[in-house]
């Protein structure tokens, strides 16, 4: 193999671990869109939410600590413990069903029968309440993550590579991070789990069935204040997983909630409502992101990754406005 | 600038330069189906011009998608729509808005963020010329037309007796009055052809009597031509000069209500018949 | 007793059709507006004038540009921030390009040039609809920055990649550069937002508007009624689009003075004016006013209160704000989807009947 088409490997390569992130975002809107038809401009927030909350009781810190000490003018900050990663996950996941479960109940409830674009625009509002809220509780400087996950270039792979380029030419084999190869195992474990939660177990069935038509499935008993805590719930882990990953690679920081903003056009690549649709969405974007920099980026000078993605899902959306995976809807009057 | 409307503000029809009694439009062996599913197989019939021409069939036969291919929302696969003489098959919608087609429809589409007075003037928006330019400006031309333009609404207004509710949001009104706002806007077009699908659907007789009242005086006075769907057989016996009978897409009778009433094939699938073939 | 229709007779449909049909409401806004062009640049001073007044001023043009398109045509848009950043470059290449123009009329073309960018990134409108069409204007966003900050000729090939703008005057009285006085540039604002306040409350009063509206609420009902989608979608996006290229001209040249395009238009300023809208009223002209000065004016009180009377350090209260901002946002969607303009016509319902509630 020549080095060039080594170079185009390795960028395939990590765009798709690239993609695999952008995917657990995209996972979590799915998920919601398909059960209750929001869209959750919230999900990137989320996910800082659960990352911060995680290494705020991983760490010790007392919450609102910063507000406290305004108010008393004390001097608290640290309770003084560590928490191993496990109870401390264990413990995010209370927070983000809590989480899940008011907000059903104090904001949910009174929007049903809303129109959509009024749903999603109050998920834009839970997004910068819960920034303000998250920020006031664990305070708003970059924080390290560490649960223990490996990180760090491959060795290994490294050196297997380099075999293949030939004899003689400077090529140092592959870099790929061992942090996005555990989020790819994670993100495939993940979304086997919630594929065979959603055919298998009774409760997949009800949630299949909210989906599909809301008033129909109130009909035959299936409640659905109850599905709409679980999907959020299921949100809200899906957010925490997708929190640890990106928080393991660039810190806990306010920019981790942007992710929510790659992981639109994935969406839109996929369909709002297909799982698979956005596992091969957001592999698409990644690739496509990689070479577009590789290969299009030095011809308008580079850093086009931001607005890359959005102009692929835009020209696809031209021609195909339901996605890669949704229904085609006939229109009735 | 008198506020007080009469009714030659509104001539309620354009004139199509066809005479009465003559063909307006022809469908012919139209075919149209989603995908594997036939929701309309060969049919044909021509409405003429002045009648009351009902659709009528049992549920799923296909009458509002017959309604939707006459304004070209669908486009058939087969057939052709001879209206005013031109055949086509595929129409845009505002086109057939322009030619003079109107409608309501069977689940009330009415603009729910708007008044009445506001709804019925979006059915004359086809007749309304004064650019965005003007419109800025208000003052002058775009004001005088917009005059020009509710005189004739306020008659449709009067016509309808609706006078009470001109200034509602249309979402607060109950439903017959919001049947009744939809047949406003469709009027306001002054339509050569009106299609009314379903106009009495969930109303008591009383609303049913007043709505077939407005009906009849539409195709009198304005001699406005009428396409209908309707599933009160009662009512559909008295109003419509001929009827249309679809079943599962197909044509299975045409003609006065009369022979309609004795038709066997009619009888057979309202009856519930077993289906052949 | 302050507020009756009784007596106010209409006799004509031009009567009927007034902004304000009623008497009291007439006085109330005719004084409101001369104390606004006749009172207030009197009184006006540096703080008033950077803090709250210019700014409220830019932002309510931006809010009744994003209404137009948002409220009253049903198209959601977050790309609000690019086309501001359109308005404001566009300015700046017509002052620096053609330095004897004038300066409104630099502002009126930058308008114009928003304008065709908005048409452009508003063609998917005609495919694509709710928050589809509202990540296809975050491309918009995303692109017009990028566009902005990657090719020098936009900032004139400036080392620091900023704009700034140079003096200009109207009537020999300098409205932008760091000499205009504050009444000078309060005044500008004022002159241009009263207009396009007018012009937009034409546009939606009559046929335009009534074609904006159909599309909100029924699209395919208003097409079968012969509404164009390609002439009402295209046109909202148009007119939004200029208005809000009008308020980033201003935002740049007579508030900011120099700016930094992905500092001064980033995504955060299309959900400020989104923001704006809901809390102000969808579809009103009078609620994107409100909404303007909402979001304006809480972060100023809220700073005062938390800061300046509590004694809290400032990043704390800027927490609260983003918390508080989005929890209303809920609240309002919730309880009043309307907005304040709703609960002021909530209000005059109430005063009508005062003090006979029944």
């Amino acid at each position: 193999m020549n080095v060039e088409f080594l170079f185009f490997l390795e960028t395939v390569l990590n765009g798709l671990m690239a993609g695999v992130m952008y995917a657990l975002v995209a996972l979590g809107f799915a998920l919601i869109f398909k059960a209750s038809g929001i869209f959750n401009f919230a999900q990137g927030v989320m996910a800082l939410f659960a990352a911060l909350t995680l290494v705020g009781l991983q760490t010790g810190q007392v919450p609102f600590a910063h507000l406290i000490n305004a108010i008393f003018g004390t001097e608290v900050h640290h309770f003084g413990w560590e928490l191993p990663a496990i109870v401390a996950i264990a413990g995010t996941l209370v927070v983000m069903v809590a989480f899940a479960y008011l907000f059903e109940g104090l904001v949910l409830k009174h929007l049903v029968n809303q129109e959509p674009i009024i749903l999603f625009m109050a998920t834009i509002g839970l997004a910068y309440f819960l920034e303000g809220f998250g920020d006031l509780m664990w305070g708003a400087d970059i924080k390290p993550m560490d649960v223990g996950i490996p990180s760090g270039g491959s060795f290994w792979w490294e050196d297997v590579t380099r075999e293949w380029a030939p004899e003689g030419s400077d090529y140092f084999g592959m870099y790929v991070d061992k942090l996005d190869v555990v989020a790819a195992i994670v993100a495939v474990v993940l979304v086997s789990g919630l594929v065979a939660f959603s055919q298998y177990t009774k409760f997949g069935r009800a949630l299949r069935a909210v989906a599909d038509d809301h008033q129909a499935a109130l009909s035959v008993g299936i409640s659905l204040r109850t599905i709409w805590v679980v999907v959020w719930s299921i949100a809200g882990f899906v957010a925490l997983v997708a929190g640890i990953m990106w928080g393991a690679k660039s810190g806990v920081q306010f920019s981790l909630s942007l992710i929510a903003l790659k992981a639109l056009p994935v969406l839109i690549l996929g369909g709002f409502t297909s799982i698979p649709g956005a596992i091969v969405g957001g592999l698409i974007i990644g690739v496509g992101e990689k070479l577009a920099e590789l290969y299009i980026g030095p011809l308008v000078g580079g850093a086009i990754e931001n607005w890359f993605a959005y102009v692929v899902a835009l020209v696809f959306l031209l021609f195909r406005p339901q996605g890669l995976f949704g229904e085609r809807i006939i229109e009735r009057i | 600038m008198n506020a007080r409307p009469d009714s030659s503000e509104f001539t309620g029809a354009r004139d199509d330069g066809i005479a009465k009694g003559d063909t307006l439009l022809e469908v012919n062996n139209v075919s149209l189906s989603f995908g594997g599913v036939k929701a309309i197989t060969d049919i044909s019939f021509d409405i003429k011009k002045g009648e009351i021409r009902a659709i009528i069939g049992p549920n799923g036969a296909g009458k509002t998608s017959m309604l939707n291919v006459i304004n070209g929302f669908y486009t058939p696969q087969q057939g052709t729509i001879t209206y005013r003489g031109v055949p086509r098959r595929a129409m845009r919608t505002t086109d057939a808005a322009r030619q003079g087609i109107a409608r309501t429809f069977q689940n009330i589409a009415l603009f729910k963020g708007m008044s009445t007075l506001d709804n019925i003037m979006t059915g004359r928006i086809t007749l309304q010329k004064r650019n965005l330019l003007w419109q800025g400006l208000w003052a002058g031309p775009a004001e005088r037309e917009e005059i020009e333009h509710r005189r004739t609404v306020e008659a449709i207004i009067d016509f309808l007796e609706i006078e009470h509710i001109r200034k509602t949001p249309v979402g607060r009104l109950p439903y017959g009055l919001q049947k009744r706002v939809e047949l406003g806007r469709a009027l306001a077009a002054e339509p050569s052809l009106l299609l009314l699908d379903e106009p009495m659907a969930g109303m008591n007789l009383e609303e049913k009597e007043d709505m077939s009242r407005f009906i009849l005086d539409v195709n009198n006075q304005f001699g406005t031509t009428i396409a209908l769907i309707e599933h009160d057989m009662g009512v559909v016996m008295d109003i419509s000069d001929r009827i249309v009978v679809l079943d599962y897409g197909r044509k299975i009778g045409d003609g006065e209500p009369d022979d309609i009433a004795k038709n066997q094939d009619v009888i057979d699938a309202y009856l519930g018949v077993p289906h052949e073939g | 007793m302050l507020y009756r229709e009784a007596g106010d007779f209409k006799t004509s449909y031009a009567a009927d059709l007034q902004t304000f049909p009623i008497k009291s409401e007439r006085i109330l806004f005719w004084s409101f507006t001369a104390v606004a062009f006749l009172v207030v640049p009197f009184f006006i001073n540096d703080y008033w004038e950077k803090s709250i007044l210019v700014p409220f001023l830019v932002w309510s043009m931006v809010a009744l540009g994003l209404n137009i398109l948002t409220g009253y045509c049903g198209q959601v848009s977050l790309g609000t921030g690019g086309f501001m950043a359109v308005g404001a470059f566009a300015c700046y290449k017509f002052m620096t390009a053609f330095p004897d123009l004038n300066i409104m009329i630099c502002i009126l073309l930058s308008g114009l040039v928003t304008a065709g960018v908005g048409v452009l990134f508003g063609l998917p409108s005609l495919r694509i609809k709710g928050f589809y069409l509202a990540v296809a204007t975050l491309a918009a966003q995303f692109f017009l920055v990028w566009m902005f900050n990657k090719f020098a000729w936009f900032y004139n090939y400036s080392a620091s990649g900023q704009i700034s703008a140079p003096e200009r005057s109207i009537f020999g009285i300098a409205v932008t550069g760091p000499n205009s006085a504050p009444w000078a540039t309060y005044l500008t604002c004022l002159t241009i937002v009263f207009v396009f306040a007018w012009v937009a409350r034409n546009l939606t009063r009559g046929r335009v508007g009534r074609s904006w509206m159909a599309m909100r609420d029924m699209d395919i009902a208003a097409e079968i009624m012969g509404v164009s989608p390609f002439n009402a979608k295209l046109s909202a996006f148009a007119v939004s689009s200029f208005y809000i290229g009008i308020a980033g001209a201003l935002f740049f040249s007579v508030y900011l003075g120099a700016a930094e395009v992905t500092e001064a238009f980033g995504i955060d300023k299309s959900f400020t004016a989104l923001f704006m809208v809901i809390i102000g009223g969808l579809g009103s002209i009078l609620g994107s006013f409100l909404g303007a000065a909402f979001i304006i004016l809480f972060p100023v009180l809220l700073k005062n209160l938390m800061v300046g009377y509590l004694g809290w350090p400032t990043d704390l209260a800027a927490h609260f704000q983003i918390m508080i901002v989005g929890g209303l946002i809920i609240f309002f969607l919730i309880v009043e989807p309307h907005g304040l303009a709703q609960l002021w016509r909530l209000a005059k319902e109430k005063l009508r009947l005062w003090p006979f509630p029944y």
